[in-house]
């Protein structure tokens, strides 16, 4: 017993190969099944993320005939893309609304949480039931919300029309889903509506990590609220700003659920909220593009793919270049 | 020259002291606005969904001619139809397995990729924690063609456990790199000291390791289960038969079929979202901590 476990922690050290020089083991039992630690996680992973994401990124530069892969057309699809009509418009479309949908985001989740979030900070009364009210959309189905939010921008019947007539703002009432004017926006602010919980909680602990006495020196010499959130709050959340920033900008560009359960596969009315990603998946699964959408649809995905990594990067690099230490 | 000091001392805490008060005085109707500005939103954010267990419990009719209304007579009987009219109890159940089994399988295989990854020093260790965490910044959905493809000629097409393959490899990366930094913060002695005492790695795993990473784990679940259980693209595309749609994708079936019965479809909307809502109610704070420390 006393030999085998004085030979068992050095064994735990020596499980290393290549330390020893020697290399393996004879009677290599555990020493070798060790690697079965690794190996679901491994194959999982390999077969069901690394294989599509290389294949995708393969298959952009092929020709594509249904879900045949054919000739190497280099560019080709690329150019099909953004010169043949009508997916030419429907990319500056979609991709215009993306941007739309990141700028409004931004201002309704990242400024707006900022702004609840240290109006909370000086409030401790009932901070904890403010947190969870405002959090609690989070936890629902991007699903479950379109459809609710469906029922409540509804024309005639809906609720909020009924509580602006109700509040005789009747003339604001329209059909807020239907019109191409408003369209966008209503899903902007859903996805604001759903998303500001998590940001404002996000705020939050960044502004509880500030050390109290920052805040006490500020007072005593005589600034005001203001000022301290302009040169004290802003500055030391920085890192929260360039989380919420970045995962808003992913985020607004990968945006799916909520479009499509309330306006449609097609962005309804007339392409007015389509996103890249709806236009993805009519390329892939949807029929738009023809026969050669398979390679279409990957080209899409690369430029997204690598769109998204350069953009989140600049952001990072942005908000890491100005250092703001105490 | 000494009491000049006190007398000093004594002036600006007294210089102080007014300038606080003067502050507190400044700060008492702001701070009014202020808690009227946080109402506010909490109303914003609640409303819709207090307006869609309202109506849930009233009728049609009821709910046509005031659709602000407050259940008068409470009915019931809304849920009882939904769920009895349509496939509901299916998504329900699908979404359990796939939720449930999906996160069982993703904290096995995750734990023991970051134990592998933080406690072995194999050579390749370091290249392969990158390759994993590459994954966090690849959105697996772009490259759903090809996936679409391996599924069919795996015959996992239109099945519960090919779904839920595919939301397990989605949340590797976040899994093993929420896990691998837990794991590097803390000290090997005690699994050596099991070691130590007899037992083999296996075992240090499952009675050593897996206890210690609790709150880990539990940061990883709640992660988890909300995303998988709210999860819609996936489905979607991989699920053709009625009765093996989860919720969310199961809703579109409901809202097609029942587009004019306001009623039920707000039992229907309101049936899918309790489970998450009465964990909240109960959970919340962990909730609230884990979902945020998940980002970092």
């Amino acid at each position: 017993m006393s030999t085998t476990s004085t030979d068992a922690m050095p064994r735990w050290r020596r499980m290393v190969p290549g330390r020893r020089g020697t290399g393996r083991k004879s009677g290599v039992g555990p020493g070798r099944l060790v690697h079965l630690f690794v190996v679901p996680a491994l194959a999982v992973y390999a077969l069901f993320v690394l294989y599509p994401v290389i294949l995708t990124l393969y298959n952009s530069f092929f020709e594509f005939q249904g879900m045949q892969r054919g000739e190497w057309t280099g560019l080709g699809n690329f150019t099909a893309l953004l010169t043949t009509p009508p997916l030419d418009e429907r990319v500056v479309n979609a991709l215009v609304n993306n941007i739309k949908i990141f700028v409004f985001s931004f201002v309704l989740q990242c400024v707006v949480g900022f702004v609840v979030a240290a109006l909370l900070y000086q409030h401790r009364r009932g901070r904890e039931i403010f947190k969870a009210a405002y959090f609690l959309p989070r936890l629902l189905s991007l699903i479950v919300i379109g459809f609710l939010w469906q029922m409540i921008l509804s024309p005639n019947m809906g609720a909020l029309n009924q509580l602006l007539e109700g509040m005789g703002l009747g003339w604001l009432a329209q059909n807020w889903l239907g019109s191409p004017s408003t369209a966008l926006y209503s899903v902007i602010f859903v996805e604001g509506w759903y998303r500001l919980g998590f940001s404002i909680l996000v705020f939050l602990a960044a502004m509880q990590a500030i050390p109290r006495q920052v805040f006490e020196a500020a007072r005593l010499d005589g600034a005001s609220g203001l000022r301290v959130l302009w040169h004290f709050m802003f500055p030391l959340t920085r890192p929260a700003w360039m989380i919420l920033t970045v995962l808003t900008f992913i985020s607004s560009f990968e945006m799916f659920d909520l479009v499509y359960a309330m306006q449609g596969v097609t962005g309804s009315p007339f392409y007015s909220s389509d996103t890249l990603a709806l236009l993805f998946y009519r390329l892939a699964f949807g029929g738009e593009g023809g026969a050669a959408a398979i390679g279409l649809g990957s080209a899409l995905a690369l430029m997204l793919i690598v769109g998204m990594a350069l953009v989140s990067g600049l952001m990072v690099f942005f908000f890491t270049r100005k250092r703001v230490d105490l | 020259m000494a009491t000049t000091s006190v007398t000093g001392a004594e002036r600006d805490t007294e210089r102080r002291m007014r300038q606080q008060r003067h502050i507190e005085r400044r700060r008492r109707f702001p701070a009014l606005i202020s808690y009227a500005v946080l109402v506010l939103f909490a109303i914003i954010e609640m409303y819709p969904i207090f307006l869609m267990l309202a109506n849930s419990l009233r009728s049609d009719l009821d709910i046509l001619s005031n659709p602000l209304g407050l259940p008068t007579q409470p009915q019931f009987g809304n849920y009882v139809e939904i769920w009895e009219r349509s496939n509901f109890p299916s998504y329900f159940m699908n979404s359990v397995y796939v939720t449930g089994v999906g996160l069982l399988v993703l904290l096995l295989i995750s734990s023991m990729a970051a134990f592998y990854l933080a406690r072995f020093d194999f050579r390749w260790n370091k290249a392969l924690l990158m390759v994993f965490l590459l994954g966090l910044t690849l959105p697996l959905k772009l490259a759903v063609v090809p996936l679409f493809m391996l599924m069919q000629s795996l015959d996992l097409l239109d099945t519960r456990n090919g779904l839920l393959l595919v939301l397990v490899a989605e949340r590797l990366s976040f899994a093993i790199f929420v896990l691998y930094g837990f794991f590097i913060t803390m000290p090997r002695e005690v699994e050596e000291a099991a070691m130590v005492d007899g037992a083999n790695v296996w075992q240090v795993y499952w009675r050593v390791v897996m206890p210690m990473m609790r709150p880990a784990l539990a940061t990883v679940a709640i992660v988890s289960i909300v995303s998988m259980w709210n999860e819609f693209f996936f489905p979607l595309v991989f699920i053709r038969s009625d009765e093996l749609r989860t919720i969310p994708l199961g809703m579109l079936t409901i809202v097609g079929e029942f587009s004019t019965e306001w009623a039920l479809l707000f039992a229907g909307l309101t049936l899918s979202s309790v489970p998450m809502i009465i964990a909240f109610v109960i959970l919340a704070r962990q909730f609230m901590e884990g979902l945020t420390e998940g980002i970092r």
